[in-house]
């Protein structure tokens, strides 16, 4: 698996307007964050509870959100069981931080490749020459 | 004289003015989006009674972020 911390590490090179992030599990347990560790706690509880209070609201399965307040705006995407919320300034660009936090979570979600064997070089033949063509096809 | 006093009346109230809509427009900036799945969104703004308890929750978060 993809290291919750690198994703996150990517997530905040990538993306300019992303100040913090934090990834989190359903019970608001902090798998991995950019800030300290009291910190992220601190906003994965927030988050949690924004995430459960709007999704009373609307009725349908909530993915994603948005509040914007005078001096930042938070963001929190769900995934299944994993969540990631992000701090950014006043503003943002709200499609390009939603679809870098939805690849963050996909990244911290992925298998990791496993290291491909070293391919045994072939053996060349000895004596053996390439038919030339004819030409004449 | 009296021209001076009416271009400088004339700018402080400008001011004013400018200093209380940007205020405003400030607070009518503060909303919450929410997204579903079946692609719908429902937009909170600040006025709405639904919108206050999930901004607390917000500026919370964004508090313990910036700290």
């Amino acid at each position: 698996m993809t290291e919750p911390s690198t994703a996150l590490a990517e997530l905040t090179e990538i993306s300019s307007q992303i100040e913090s992030a934090v990834l989190f599990d359903a019970d608001g347990k902090v798998v991995a964050a950019t800030i300290p560790d009291e910190r992220a706690a601190q906003v994965a509880t927030s988050a949690r509870a924004l995430l459960e209070q709007a999704g009373q609201i609307g009725g349908g399965d909530l993915t994603q959100v948005e509040a914007s307040t005078g001096d930042g705006s938070l963001f929190v995407v769900k995934d299944g069981a994993t969540m990631i919320a992000a701090s950014t300034s006043a503003e943002p660009t709200a499609g390009l931080v939603f679809y870098d936090l939805k690849s963050a979570l996909r990244a911290a979600a992925k298998p990791a490749a496993k290291p491909k064997a070293a391919a045994k070089p072939k053996a060349k033949p000895k004596g053996t020459t390439r038919p030339k063509s004819s030409g004449t096809s | 004289m009296g021209r001076r006093k009416l271009l400088a009346l004339g700018f402080a109230v400008g001011s004013l003015l400018g200093i209380g809509l940007y205020a405003r427009r400030g607070k009518s900036s503060e909303r919450v989006d929410l997204y579903f799945a079946d692609g719908s969104l429902v937009s909170l703004h600040s006025d709405s009674p639904e919108a206050a308890p999930l901004l607390v929750h917000a500026r919370d978060a964004l508090r313990a972020a910036r700290t």
